[in-house]
């Protein structure tokens, strides 16, 4: 019988069938952070349990490392004990740290893919919603929460039920100025915040297969933004590519055994979905949120919604959102004035999208009126791009050039806005508060829009800007 | 470890209205700036409940029915829809939990807050559109009738009222039998974990 990708991982790492019904399923690699692990360790203490499989857990420290100052001890004290708890919890435990000293260290969902340990057909958890990301690689991951982390260091495995299956297939070529966050904050856009909500997404069609691996992992990442807890792509010679030679890929000798292997996950031709949906890549523009959920969205030459033409529920939360952002129904979101601007995060943090803004930067300066930040999301990136002389275009526009981290995405670090000011971000979640600051506000866009609000000061179409 | 047969909620409730509720307002990321879960109760909701300059908000969890669910440490919380969406961080049910709320009935909920509030033996219950909006407002118009969340029966009762509710089965099974923590149930099947394993090359670096 066909069988989709999820199926074909789920029933390779079930164990068995539970009591209740669920499966305990087998995942095969772990990632943690030291914001939702420490209380698992306690735990794990108070019942006297062991961490079953070492080898498969993999941690590093993201949420709260400060991205300008390097030194220890951090000028903020509980950063400090958060990140020396995962380094004792870790050390006594016998996991790999990929430590602030190693040049290694970043947000847990790069370094996945830069340590090739996040590889097709397998299941990878992490107490951190985002964890979807890896799905990119045609693996079934999902974010837990700490009791579960708990359970996966103690026996490696959790007590999970399947989820049903919805193909997302776009399909065409999207428009240069066009990129994979504008895909998916379209898809959450018309599909809604809680509409992935029982399901993981597969995405597929010929835009994905166009898309390299950092642009399908954008789109994966921001799954749960969807309601879908899991999203992937089927595996391919550019996923197989991408791991190759990375110090966790299957050596030499195992190499060939493994693509063969990672290339039988993919989902069977006929196979059957719960549910199908299609895009058309040509229909989709630059994109950004004018509210407090992802799913609040227009392109950038649109009027954000009159809050006549919503539905009841969808007009509560409007209203609620008008007020939050302090933005007009029924007006222009271009041309709204940008405080600050963050490029980063695990959405858009990686080398391309560095690339890809540097490559439209050079020779621009930031407004004067805009802090702008841009925040590698990992050590590995920071470097390459220094290699590449991409700080230097950024720091010469006006950007501030920071560590590796998590930043300003949710503002656990020392990266926060101030009062109301209003963010042109790269990130994943236009919460209230969600960037520091109680009566901040998150317009999130592109990598390259973010650039374009930077350099006018306003919310605006990079399209224009840099004449794309 | 035996852990408590919770076949059924019996008490005061809050109406927090509103659909997609995300976890970042149940429990801003600063809070989540501690190695343990202790003292996250009194932060629930804070950046909705005080404002910027310190003053309280109007918000349900400031009314005298919130400090009486807090003060009992029982307390059924009545929700929209997606309600826990965003953030995997299970501080949020457990600063809700802690707060007092011991049941949560909503329309929908997301799928990891769901699970991190079960594991906690805190019940998430759905009622159809329509029961909710009346369940809603009888919790606000009659403060002080106490709600009946049956785990056991699929109801959610309040004086005269009763509507049909409903749970995922396994998480109905793990709460009115005492298995609503899995550890005990993971941690029998070593043997199926060890075999399982040896199946899957990467397990073994391959």
């Amino acid at each position: 019988m066909a069988k989709t990708l999820f199926q074909k991982v789920w029933e390779a790492h079930t164990v068995r069938k539970l009591p209740n019904g669920q499966t305990q399923l087998f995942i095969g690699t772990h990632l943690i952070h030291e914001v939702t692990s420490p209380q698992a360790f306690g735990m794990l203490r108070d019942l006297g349990l062991k961490v079953k499989y070492p080898q498969r857990t993999f941690a590093t420290v993201d949420h709260i490392v400060p991205t300008n100052e390097l030194k220890e001890p951090y000028s903020d004290p509980i950063a400090q004990e958060m990140i020396e708890a995962l380094r004792k919890n870790t050390k006594d435990y016998g996991i790999r740290f990929f430590d602030t000293t190693t040049g290694t260290q970043g947000i847990v969902h790069m370094v996945g893919p830069e340590q090739g340990i996040t590889q097709p057909g397998t299941t990878i958890a992490c107490g951190d919603s985002h964890t979807a990301t890896h799905g990119a690689f045609g693996a079934i991951a999902f974010g837990i929460g700490t009791t579960q982390v708990r359970d996966v260091l103690a026996t490696q495995t959790l007590a999970l039920s399947p989820l049903k299956v919805r193909r997302i297939e776009v399909n065409g070529k999207l428009a240069p100025g066009v990129y994979a966050k504008d895909v998916i904050l379209h898809i959450i856009r018309v599909l809604g915040v809680n509409g992935g909500i029982g399901y993981a997404y597969e995405y597929a069609g010929t835009t994905f297969d166009g898309f390299s691996l950092e642009e399908r992992m954008t789109v994966c990442n921001m799954s749960i933004e969807g309601g879908a807890r899991c999203g992937y792509v089927n595996p391919d010679q550019k996923t197989f590519d991408y791991i190759k030679g990375k110090p966790y890929a299957p050596k030499a000798a195992d190499w060939d055994a493994a693509v063969a292997r990672w290339a039988s996950f993919a989902s069977d031709a006929g196979c059957q979905y719960d549910d199908v949906k299609v895009f058309k890549a040509e229909d989709i523009r630059p994109t950004v949120t004018w509210g407090i959920t992802p799913g609040q969205a227009v392109f950038i030459d649109e009027k954000m919604p009159a809050l006549e033409t919503l539905n009841a529920a969808d007009r509560q939360t409007a209203e609620d959102a008008y007020a939050h952002m302090k933005l007009a129904p029924d007006t222009p979101i271009k041309g709204t004035k940008v405080d600050v601007c963050f490029l980063g995060s695990c959405t858009n943090g990686r080398i391309s999208d560095l690339r890809e803004v540097a490559k439209y930067l050079k020779g621009r300066k930031v407004s004067p009126s805009v802090k702008a930040i841009v925040v590698p999301g990992s050590q590995l990136t920071a470097i390459q791009a220094v290699h590449e002389g991409l700080d230097k275009i950024y720091i010469e526009a006006g950007f501030e050039w920071r560590g590796a981290g998590c930043s300003m995405c949710l503002a656990m670090n020392p990266d926060k806005l101030v009062g109301d000011q209003l963010c042109a971000s790269s990130s994943n979640r236009n919460f209230k508060g969600r960037q520091g600051s109680q009566t901040g506000r998150t317009v999130l866009m592109s990598p390259l829009m973010v650039a374009a609000a930077a350099i006018t000061g306003q919310v605006t179409d990079a399209r224009e800007v840099f004449k794309v | 470890m035996s852990l408590a047969k919770i076949t059924q909620v019996k008490a005061l409730a809050l109406a927090v209205p509103g659909d997609d509720i995300d976890t970042d307002r149940i429990i801003p990321a600063r809070f989540l700036r501690c190695v343990t879960f202790d003292g996250l109760g009194e932060h629930a909701f804070r950046d909705e409940r005080t404002g910027p300059d310190g003053k309280e908000r109007p918000h349900p969890m400031n009314s005298a029915q919130a400090a009486r669910i807090a003060a009992a440490k029982q307390g059924v919380m009545v929700v929209g829809f997606n309600f826990g969406c965003g953030s995997s961080r299970e501080h949020a049910p457990q600063s809700l939990w802690r707060y007092g709320f011991t049941a949560f009935v909503g329309g929908s909920f997301a799928e990891i807050f769901f699970g991190n509030s079960t594991t906690l033996g805190v019940p998430c219950l759905t009622l159809s559109k329509e029961d909710l909006a009346e369940c809603d407002a009888f919790v606000r118009a009659n403060p002080d009738v106490e709600v009946t969340v049956d785990v056991a029966q699929l109801t959610v009762s309040a004086g005269a009222k009763t509507w049909k509710a409903s749970i995922a089965a396994s998480a109905r099974d793990g709460l009115v039998n005492g298995k609503w923590d899995p550890i005990a149930d993971l941690l029998e099947g070593a043997d199926s974990v060890a075999k399982t394993a040896g199946g899957l090359a990467y397990v073994a670096g391959k």
